[in-house]
């Protein structure tokens, strides 16, 4: 049974085409390690254990589809994303007991191409927060080391799939929130380019920097996961009418990485990182350049204003997007309230989390009378100015690379008494969904001194999803193995 | 930057949440210091820059003016606190 768990999405899905495994079959072997390993790594906020069976059962009696390219694949997904007739809590107690009446539209193609979802996964609350500690019900732990953190928000995300509970997951980025706990948790995640994926159904943080994508054990399963949830929707006005290339196709185009120039930003690399990032990072761009890439320096001269602009960006945004939980049609209503703005006070009070009511705070503060300008308006300049710099950079190559975050993962509760230190893990993750182009996690090694996953993160141009899976794949099957977390 | 308790419960009035003394200057020490490292941002000439408030390049996207009923009464109230099957009900306004 196990040995099913640890297939990649890309091999159980030809298990599962050819018969070799059935869907019920599979979706048991994940439903055996869930029960295995939750109470260590807690990444699940509700499992729909007979919806799976049911949905897996119906998939056998009817026979492997061809036309379904996940068809019988079980899946997690993000607790973030509607889902219909099932709990969609966003790990906020304002949210408990809601059951949204339709799919997200990335959940729907999921369904649609035959995959299985088998649970909601756990979450920072309301996607904000970089470790899911700030989960209003419990903390998820890494499965590498369940005394640290697996990252966030997507955290549950993340840790799912690094454990073998399910093939791929479903996750959210609005500053990093795919990536870095792709990073910790030595998995694939992938952060489309702004508007290749709806965003309907994805209860909104920051509107214009929010994208969901995959998490994944393998770049093939992202490319796979990807061409199932991207492309234009009409119920999602951000989302861009533009065709969609064959991103798995294209992944046998390309055997070395010959021709391509892979820029390195010295603000990404010159200071601030733990030796054994630098170190394990530098190593994969070594073999990099061993496979054929250039490499050239160059700068992103304004990555010091991003998280600035970034925290104004995002809480404003968020401040706005939360208005909407006041306790009149769905979420937590106070019982006591006495009058109507009573209601909304006491619903929002003690519905949602200290960071959350943190942020939104901040938010409302820099969109108020007399600061909009300064704060928003202001920021908004900056996020141009930080998008042209990116422009300039990948004028001179083909993709950026660096790495994900300054460490590796941290020990749970190092970070949750300060945080703005929390906000400046991000710090190389946010500038690229202010730029709305697309960003990568690729495991690379685990760090010598903590022995925890390390992610080298690339950025590419905006709609070249192609390239950055390509280059990733490369680097992926020259690299030795990831591993698998003992858990 | 400086951003007062008095600012700040002004502001949860408007964010619609109620704020213990000890969090109004938790906040207030906390948010003074992320405020001031967003600051940095005047260091920047911005003067001739356009805002962009999104990454996309945005044309307002449009439909025909066509009623579509696109969702079930009972769909939208089945998660409401209070209904009576045809509203949300709310505590008495005027």
């Amino acid at each position: 049974m196990s040995e099913l768990t640890r297939k990649s999405l890309s091999e159980i899905r030809v298990l599962l085409a050819g018969k070799k495994a059935g869907a019920l079959e599979v979706t048991e072997a994940c439903l055996e390690r869930i029960a295995a390993t939750e109470p260590k790594v807690q990444a699940l906020i509700s499992v729909q254990a007979e919806a799976a069976r049911e949905t897996a059962r119906a998939l056998d009696a009817a026979g492997p589809d061809p036309s379904k390219p996940l068809w019988g694949v079980p899946l997690v997904v993000k607790d973030v994303l509607c889902t219909r007739d099932v709990p969609t809590t966003c790990a906020s107690k304002i949210l408990e007991g809601f059951r949204p009446s339709y799919d997200a539209t990335a959940v729907a193609r999921l369904k649609d191409a035959g995959a299985v979802l088998l649970a909601k996964a756990n979450m920072d609350e309301f996607a904000m927060g970089s470790t899911t500690e700030n989960s209003a019900f419990f903390a998820t732990r890494n499965p590498w080391d369940p005394e640290r953190v697996p990252g966030g928000s997507s955290g549950g995300s993340g840790a799912s799939v690094a454990a073998c509970q399910a093939f791929g997951a479903l996750g959210t980025d609005t500053g990093g929130s795919i990536r870095l706990p792709a990073s910790f948790c030595g998995i694939v995640g992938l952060k489309p380019t702004y508007g290749r994926v709806s965003r309907f159904g994805m209860v909104a943080f920051g509107s214009s920097l929010d994208q969901i994508g995959p998490m994944t054990r393998s770049v093939e399963d992202a490319a796979r996961m990807l061409q199932v949830i991207a492309g234009h929707d009409a119920a999602d006005s951000t989302s861009v009418d533009r065709p969609v290339p064959d991103y798995v196709s294209a992944l046998a185009e390309r055997r070395d990485l010959k021709g391509l120039t892979i820029g390195l930003p010295a603000e990404y690399w010159d200071k601030g990182l733990a030796p054994e990032v630098a170190e394990t990072c530098a190593a994969a761009v070594k073999k990099a350049e061993e496979l054929g890439a250039k490499t050239v320096r160059v700068n992103l001269r304004l990555s010091e204003y991003a998280i600035a602009a970034y925290y104004i960006i995002a809480t404003a945004e968020a401040s706005s997007n939360l208005a909407r939980f006041d306790g009149v049609r769905y979420g937590y209503r106070d019982k006591d309230a006495a009058s109507l703005m009573d209601m909304y006070v006491k619903s929002r009070t003690k519905g949602f989390g200290p960071e959350v009511q943190r942020r939104i705070i901040l938010g409302t503060y820099v969109l108020s009378s007399g600061y909009y300008d300064a704060y928003y308006r202001k920021a908004a300049q900056v996020r141009r100015l930080l998008r042209q710099d990116f422009e300039a950079a990948l004028a001179q190559c083909d993709l950026l690379a660096g790495a994900v975050c300054p460490t590796t993962a941290f020990k749970v509760g190092a970070m949750t008494s300060d945080p703005l230190q929390m906000y400046l893990m991000d710090i190389f993750t946010i500038s690229t969904n202010l730029a709305g182009l697309p960003g990568m996690s690729l495991p690379v090694g685990l760090g010598r001194e903590s022995g925890m996953p390390v992610g080298l993160q690339l950025t590419g141009r905006a709609f070249d999803e192609t390239l950055l899976l390509q280059a990733a794949k490369t680097l992926e099957d020259n690299l030795p193995a990831a591993g698998f977390p003992e858990v | 930057m400086k951003i007062s308790p008095e600012e700040v419960a002004k502001v949860a009035t408007l964010a619609r949440l109620d704020l213990s003394q000890a969090t109004i200057e938790q906040y207030s020490q906390q948010l003074g210091d992320i405020l001031g490292y967003m600051d940095k941002l005047g260091e920047l000439d911005t003067a001739q820059v356009e805002p962009m408030y999104t990454p996309v390049d945005h044309v307002s996207v449009m439909r025909d003016d066509v009623v579509r009923k696109t969702a079930r009464r009972e769909d939208i109230l089945r998660n409401a606190p209070e209904t009576d099957g045809a509203f949300f009900i709310v505590p008495r306004i005027v």
